[in-house]
């Protein structure tokens, strides 16, 4: 699966010059420094032991050891920091990117102020920061909205760039499904009168900062897990290695201090431990900058774990509206009079369904059309919904089969049986048959269709090859929404959907043990987004749905459910293979220490030194090395993560076993001896 | 080999596995308390039981419920053994004459066979009356296995139920798996043991003038009964000092072939009693294949390295077959191998040859059995239980892998499991690790081993291993019976039992309370190849990872000293 993070709006192009690596790498490598203060590194308690060992060690090369060269406990102490070091700056690069972002975001917020209602009902001018939830708020045009919150009054065009990275304005409106803005968005046109509905520090923005900066971020249920274990595999080494040197002494033989640290060190988890929270920051970076704003990182790793996704048809699976798909004649009519009239009859409709109708009869039959001066256009209306033109004295008009056949003053059973036929047909297949008459005449039909997105069905296949199944939420008769269903290729079909039957699903779905993934916009969603397990609203929606869920996209996009999915598995297979690959790495680093730590009690065991290393020193040193510098070979990809392909997990598990689980066995043996060979060439043992 | 010892092979594992399909079904059967063709025979012997002890058999309880039942049964079952042994100069059945225990030595005694792991630093002859070793141990032969037995129907339940509060009943656990579940096999194989020439008799040990016209004191006892349960309950103490290497415990080679199947004969069974609690006896078929993978390869492994020459002897004018020394010569180097391979990878503990003289990879074999938590079949119920703690944790450390939170079997596994898991996998590295350190850094250790060197080091290191493990086994060489040792050995068999039932019990009722995930398409798979390799993988690597450093100062060193 490949995840689009298409953003065509001009401010993302700056954004992303400023999140590129080439200018996070300085600011990082200061704040790799920085973080080896080990209040900020008890976050991360493998690493917080390595650094721990660090100063053991440098304060151990001050005394000397007859075994042990100096010059070699030097270079041993010195790696254990940078092994540190390279950790830090992985978290430091991951936080970079999210950082530049946050930065620019919190820089248009400072010093902003706000207009607030007071009790009397007068308006003073507060401080931004000092809102709390409840306020009431005025924001006339060319001002900043001060913080997020709901329209109570009025209607006015924002700009909401700053956020979304969209330029184009859009409408804000009290009531309805448009009432929710958001901070720090610019008022374009007219006023509105807000109410607050984020305290500071909640708010979508403040949330935004905390989910890219490490050290205000909440770890995830997961991370927390693989933590403990991490820490129990270091209490484990921990133990291994103090235990030695009473074994040692029982075989009447000593072991260097210096080495023992090195061997811990070595065996603890450093790379998963190092890279674990780059991991974490990187994954919820590339949720931000897919614009979609997640309440806690628990969510988007609840999106790898979904098994049902509640997709609604309309905006998700089809276009948001119904195009021409064809026209059908009535008996005794020939084509061209009827695709005459059915174009004058749309030609006055500014609906998206009737500019499809014009398009579509435009291409079949080349006709020279009125200019519009001369028609009189006659709307949709709630009464007679129809809608046409009268042009030269003659009406035209097309609607949906009942109101149109009582315009005319027909009965159902009156219908001609051949285009009875094509009406149904068009019904079972999904689609809205539209009927159009001149002078009273009939026409003919119109086929209207949901258009299903290209390349939806494609994704749903992989989806389905993960093992998630996606159910289409329709608000269509059964017969209709089977018919998109099946084009779509969805699982399932939950038609005339209601919110509490929407509810009710998920509710059912929940007691069989499966998580589900929603999204939606409206009030009568929030139940529904608060009782899924990842609930995604849309930003555009109603404040009520943007609180109840877990998520925001910002670019109102339902499809982006489907790329939060891919994001949560990518971080927990990012996770597991790091943590596979730290794992299977100790093998060869005991092939490489056991053999030296123990040269001097048991001169045999060097049998066990099939790498050939050239010296006990030197091979302690180049297992060292290679678990600092490993550290660094793998920040790519813990930024990038671990690419989830479509597939089974067992196929998954298989790949990935033997890429990181066999690779993480063999590829220390190569890069332990060639840092052996290196080391040796350039006489640093 | 000859063909006979081919022939021991086979039958070994016909006589293991034939029957374990059924009996598994058999177990899960009757401790659900589900009716089954005994249920006439024993079902008034369990409701008086019931009735007598004013136990409901209806009611279950919580996890720390039944955690607390079961710790307070233990410890009545400990302080009753402890007093026995203590006084059993004035309690009756002592033909003998036999003085009490000395405290520490009874101590060790009474927890090491609470523990089920039967390490006996006396020599049972010598030093124990009938009574302690019918009331006292054989009845702590039944209890502890029973015990095992009831933790892992536990952990079972906690699997297999979905948002449930309860696992059970602890007392009614204990009464099925005692009365259905080992009685009417140690009858059997008891009645087996005394037709094949085994003593059952509480009269006077025998005295006899032998051959050379010296005066022998033969003794005699109640053997049979408590060798049935030492051998079916992965006990393995044994009635003689010398264990089933003594021709009145294992007399005939009939009685050796049932007795070493014996002692994985239920534990190979339970596997089978888990899928059925699972309702997925494909789980089973996976577990029970990554046990026989690593049988197979330790077994492998022993028998190959014991029937090399001996190079330090490398004089062609010596032929040389195996070396026998130390082997069970009526049973030869097979028969021994087998038993030792068997009774280590079950904590069973019992032996019919030295395991001290093994061949330095054959104990080292034997060690990492019992290192890796003795999950190869390992003890009745424990050894189960202790397996499926390494699927879980291979399950944590592969399923993030597939990009979802790692599941087993629908039930996800979070910070509390993993934390559970963690205390787990600490118990052999503190119990052989640091109770090994300390007992290695008292010099009156090093006085009491009998050879020095790596061999030397291996026989202490066998010593906690096997009392950590609950296994029971010793190399011996390390004199043992010491003040120190009594009580540094009985705290180890405290860590490696409760170390592991306590975790294993929270982590059941974690489990039970869970709700349980649909198995499909994108669950973690958990039968088949892949995961057998990847659990064989995992146990061998968490296991390897934590002792090769000791082991290398050890059997390593010993072997590649000895010139191979």
């Amino acid at each position: 699966m490949n995840m689009p993070v298409n953003n065509a709006a001009p401010l993302k192009t700056q954004e992303s010059a400023k999140t590129a690596i080439s200018a996070l790498w300085r600011p990082a490598l200061v704040q790799a420094f920085v973080k080896l203060d080990p209040r900020q590194l008890k976050r991360s308690p493998v690493m917080l032991v390595v650094e721990l060992t660090a100063i053991l060690t440098t304060v151990l090369c001050l005394v000397p050891d007859s075994s042990v060269p100096t010059f070699v406990a030097v270079q041993i102490a010195l790696w254990l920091w940078f092994t540190v070091l390279f950790a830090n700056f992985a978290e430091a690069l991951a936080e970079g990117r999210g950082k530049a972002r946050a930065d620019s975001l919190k820089a248009g917020s400072e010093g902003l102020s706000a207009r607030r209602q007071e009790a009397d009902g007068s308006f003073k001018v507060v401080p931004a920061t000092s809102l709390r939830k409840g306020d009431v708020v005025r924001v006339a045009a060319g001002e900043m909205i001060p913080g997020d919150g709901e329209v109570i009054e009025g209607i006015a065009a924002v700009n909401e760039a700053a956020i979304t990275g969209e330029s184009a304005p859009v409408i804000r409106e009290s009531g309805g499904d448009r009432s929710a803005v958001t901070g720090n968005t610019r008022l374009v046109s007219d006023w509105l009168v807000i109410r607050i509905t984020a305290n500071p520090g909640e708010s979508t923005l403040d949330r935004m900062i905390a989910l890219v900066e490490g050290a205000k971020r909440q770890k995830t249920p997961n991370e927390v897990a693989l933590d403990i274990l991490l820490i129990g595999l270091t209490l484990i080494f921990l133990l291994v290695v103090v235990t030695l040197q009473p074994f040692a002494h029982f075989a009447n033989g000593s072991l260097p201090l210096v080495f023992l640290v090195a061997l811990l060190v070595t065996l603890i988890p450093t790379t998963i431990g190092g890279l674990l929270s780059a991991i974490g920051i990187a994954g919820m970076d590339r949720l931000v900058r897919l614009n979609v704003i997640a309440k806690s990182g628990r969510a988007v790793e609840a999106a790898g774990d979904v098994h049902v996704l509640l997709l609604d048809k309309t905006g998700t699976i089809t276009f948001g509206n119904r195009r021409c798909a064809g026209i059908y004649a009535a008996p005794g009519v020939n084509g061209k009079e009827l695709a005459e009239g059915a174009l004058l009859a749309s030609l006055a409709d500014d609906t998206a369904e009737g500019k499809s109708i014009v398009e579509y009869l435009r291409a079949l039959h080349p006709y020279t059309e009125p200019s519009v001066q001369e028609l009189t256009g006659v709307p949709f209306s709630a009464e007679t919904r129809l809608s046409g033109v009268d042009y030269q004295g003659r009406v035209y008009r097309k609607g949906a089969v009942d109101s149109l056949l009582a315009f005319i003053g027909q009965k159902r059973q009156d219908l001609l049986p051949a285009l009875s036929r094509e009406i149904d047909k068009i019904a079972q297949s999904g689609g809205t048959p539209l009927l159009v008459c001149a002078d009273g005449k009939l026409l003919g039909a119109i086929h209207l269709k949901d258009v299903v997105k290209p390349g939806i069905r494609e994704r749903f296949a992989e989806l389905r090859k993960l093992g998630i199944r996606t159910v289409m939420v329709t608000g269509d008769n059964p017969l209709t929404a089977a018919a998109i269903a099946a084009e779509a290729g969805v699982d399932d079909v939950l038609a005339e959907a209601t919110p509490e039957k929407k509810l009710a699903r998920i509710r059912h779905e929940q007691n069989d043990g499966r998580l589900v993934a929603m999204c939606g916009d409206g009030a009568n969603d929030a139940p529904a987004l608060a009782q899924a397990d990842v609930g995604m609203a849309m930003n555009d929606g109603t404040q009520a749905a943007r609180e109840a869920a877990n998520m925001v996209d910002l670019d109102s996009d339902p499809t982006k459910l489907l790329d939060v999915v891919q994001i949560g598995k990518e971080l927990l297979v990012t996770r597991g293979a790091l943590t596979t690959f730290s794992i299977a790495n100790d093998v060869a680093k005991y092939f490489a220490i056991l053999p030296a730590l123990f040269a001097s009690i048991y001169p045999q065991l060097g049998v066990l030194n099939v790498m050939h290393l050239s010296s006990p020193q030197s091979a302690i040193l180049s297992a060292i090395v290679f678990n600092a510098l490993i550290i660094v070979v793998l920040i790519p990809l813990a930024l990038r993560g671990v690419r989830v392909q479509a597939a089974s997990a067992a196929a998954l598990l298989r790949r990935n076993l033997l890429i990181y689980g066999v690779g993480g066995l063999l590829v220390p043996f190569a890069g332990i001896k060639a840092i052996d060979m290196l080391l040796t060439a350039l006489h640093l043992v | 080999m000859h063909s006979y010892d081919y022939w021991l092979i086979i039958a070994f594992f016909a006589v293991v596995l034939v029957p374990a399909p059924f009996l598994g079904r058999f177990y899960y059967k009757v401790m659900e308390g589900q009716r089954t063709w005994l249920t006439p025979v024993f079902g008034p012997v369990e409701r008086v039981c019931y009735r007598v002890a004013g136990v409901d058999a209806q009611q279950e309880q919580s996890w720390q419920k039944y955690m607390l039942a079961l710790l307070a049964f233990n410890l009545a079952g400990f302080l009753l053994l402890f007093s026995i042994l203590l006084f059993q100069d004035y309690l009756p059945l002592n033909p003998q004459q036999l003085p009490g225990q000395e405290w520490t030595q009874a101590f060790n005694t009474a927890v090491s066979f609470m523990t089920n792991t039967n390490w006996q630093s006396y020599s049972g002859e010598a030093t124990l009356s009938y009574l302690s070793q019918m009331a006292g141990l054989t009845v702590q032969n039944f209890v502890s296995a029973a015990t095992g037995l009831a933790v892992l129907v536990a952990l079972c339940r906690g699997i297999g139920r979905k948002s449930a509060s309860t696992l059970g009943n602890f007392w009614v656990d204990m009464t099925r798996a005692t009365l259905y579940g080992l009685l009417p096999l140690c009858l059997l194989l008891a009645l087996f043991l005394v037709w094949q020439g085994v003593p059952q008799t509480f009269a006077h040990y025998v005295d006899a003038l032998t051959l050379q016209g010296v005066d022998q004191v033969i003794p005699l006892g109640p053997a049979a009964s408590q060798i049935a349960i030492k051998q079916l309950g992965t006990n393995g103490g044994g009635f003689f000092g010398v264990n089933s290497a003594h021709p009145f415990e294992d007399p005939t080679a009939w009685a050796n072939l049932f007795e070493v199947a014996a002692i994985i004969m239920i534990p190979v069974a339970l596997v089978f009693t888990f899928g059925h609690y699972v309702k997925d006896l494909r789980q089973s078929r996976a577990i029970l294949g990554c046990m026989f993978a690593l049988f197979l390869i330790g077994g492998s492994v022993s028998l190959w390295s014991e029937y090399q020459p001996n190079p330090t002897l490398s004089n062609p004018a010596v032929e040389q077959t195996a070396p026998l020394e130390g082997k069970e010569a009526r049973f030869g180097t097979t028969g021994t191998v087998l038993w030792s391979v068997t009774t280590t990878a079950a904590s069973n503990g019992s032996v019919n040859g030295m395991q001290d003289s093994l061949s330095p990879l054959s104990g080292m074999v034997a060690l990492v059995n019992m290192m890796v938590g003795e999950v190869i079949f390992g003890g009745v119920g424990a050894g189960m239980y202790g397996m499926l703690l390494n699927v879980l944790i291979a399950v944590f450390l592969a399923g993030l892998m597939i990009g979802r939170t790692p599941e087993y079997l629908g039930k996800k596994l979070q910070a509390r499991e993993v934390q559970l898991l963690v205390v787990t996998l600490l118990v052999m590295p503190v119990g052989v690790l640091v109770l090994g350190a300390i007992a290695a850094s008292v010099p009156a250790t090093a006085a009491t081993i009998t050879n020095p060197g790596p061999h030397g080091f291996s026989q202490l290191l066998y010593a906690y291993t096997s009392a950590s493990a609950n296994n029971g086994s010793a190399f011996a060489g390390l004199g043992a019976n010491t003040p120190f040792h009594n009580l540094m050995l009985g705290l180890g068999m405290l860590i490696g039992r409760f170390g592991y039932i306590l975790p294993v019990l929270a982590l059941a009722g974690s489990l039970a309370m869970k709700k349980s995930a649909p198995i499909g398409q994108n669950s973690f798979p958990t039968h088949g190849p892949l995961f057998v390799t990847l659990l064989t993988v995992t146990i061998l690597l968490v296991g390897g990872l934590t002792f090769l450093p000791t082991l290398a100062l050890g059997p390593i060193a010993e072997h590649l000293s000895m010139g191979f």
